[in-house]
């Protein structure tokens, strides 16, 4: 067993964001168990994916442009996530308040065209009511945007938190694991365009 | 490789190189969807192996994973939830094909 720090009394002492406290542990089993739960919805997907019971298949409704756009825009912010990880280590709280506030614009502007992606699917008829095949697609993209919107969220309240507390260790222990959410969600979008978007393009 | 390997730690450096990686790992199965440069088959194989190695990406230079410096626990939390996934997804795809074949 590896010892865990519990609490780090001197203000010197390294910030909590080895992930070797209890607390990023649990997060970490909690994000495992995340995984878990995007894996089966995959699994449901690819069950129904053929059945799009007459209607439009994923050769006429995805967007390849709109799919590598929003990867893009997902794989800079967590990038600029790391760069607040970054300012924190060197304890520079306006870096970190910089980049967690870019962070969030990328995380909404992915949103914005998820959201985008799925009024303009209603419209033409695409709803997630139309085939077995569109449920399971709105159910696996729509939990992974619900899982962006709750780490906006998250994004938000911890500028809030280096505003009013500073770069305390709760709110670099907070901001470390709100870092592994954030990183995690960007993992689950690569197999959404692997598992979704690029074979729904190639077979239609 | 071995000097990466040092700096397991979050630093500009290490995010850098993993969404240069990232962003080749994933132009290059948009690219060969998008303008058609091979077979079905061998496509999806692409986009598979590209979609795996860009996982290991992640992994390392996005959440900082390596064999030295991550507790053990989290390793083994990350390899039961690897096999648990395994274990549902490709038995839930064997049983409903199965199935699938069967109905037919």
């Amino acid at each position: 067993m590896t010892a865990r720090r519990t609490a780090i009394p001197e203000q010197d002492a390294p910030l909590p964001i080895d992930g070797r406290d209890e607390k990023a542990f649990g997060f970490w089993v909690y994000l495992m168990s995340d995984a878990i739960i995007f894996a089966l919805l995959f699994a449901t997907y690819i069950v129904l994916s053929g059945n799009t019971a007459g209607g439009p298949g994923g050769k006429e409704l995805f967007d390849l442009k709109r799919a590598f756009a929003e990867t893009m825009v997902l794989l800079v912010s967590s990038a600029t996530f790391g760069l607040a990880t970054v300012a924190m280590v060197s304890r520079d709280s306006s870096g970190v308040l910089r980049w967690l506030i870019v962070t969030f614009l990328l995380g909404a502007a992915f949103v914005a065209m998820e959201l985008g992606e799925f009024r303009d699917m209603i419209a033409q008829g695409a709803g997630p009511d139309r085939s077995g095949f569109l449920s399971a697609f709105f159910t696996l993209v729509g939990t992974h945007g619900l899982h962006v919107s709750i780490g906006l969220i998250g994004i938000a309240v911890m500028c809030v938190q280096v505003v009013m507390k500073g770069l305390t260790n709760p709110v670099a222990s907070r901001l470390y694991r709100l870092g592994l959410f954030w990183h995690f969600l960007d993992i689950v979008w690569v197999a959404i365009f692997s598992v979704v978007y690029l074979p729904g393009v190639l077979d239609g | 490789m071995a000097s990466a390997q040092q700096q397991s730690g979050p630093t500009k450096r290490t995010y850098g190189i993993g969404l240069l990686l990232a962003i080749l790992l994933t132009a290059i199965p948009f690219s060969i969807v998008a303008f058609g440069l091979l077979p079905k088959v061998p496509s999806l194989i692409a986009i598979a192996v590209a979609a795996i190695i860009q996982v290991g990406v992640h992994l390392r230079f996005f959440l900082h994973l390596d064999f030295e410096h991550t507790p053990r626990e989290n390793l083994a939390a990350l390899f039961f939830a690897t096999f648990l996934i395994f274990i549902m997804v490709m038995g839930s795809l064997w049983i409903m094909f199965d199935l699938h074949h069967r109905m037919m």
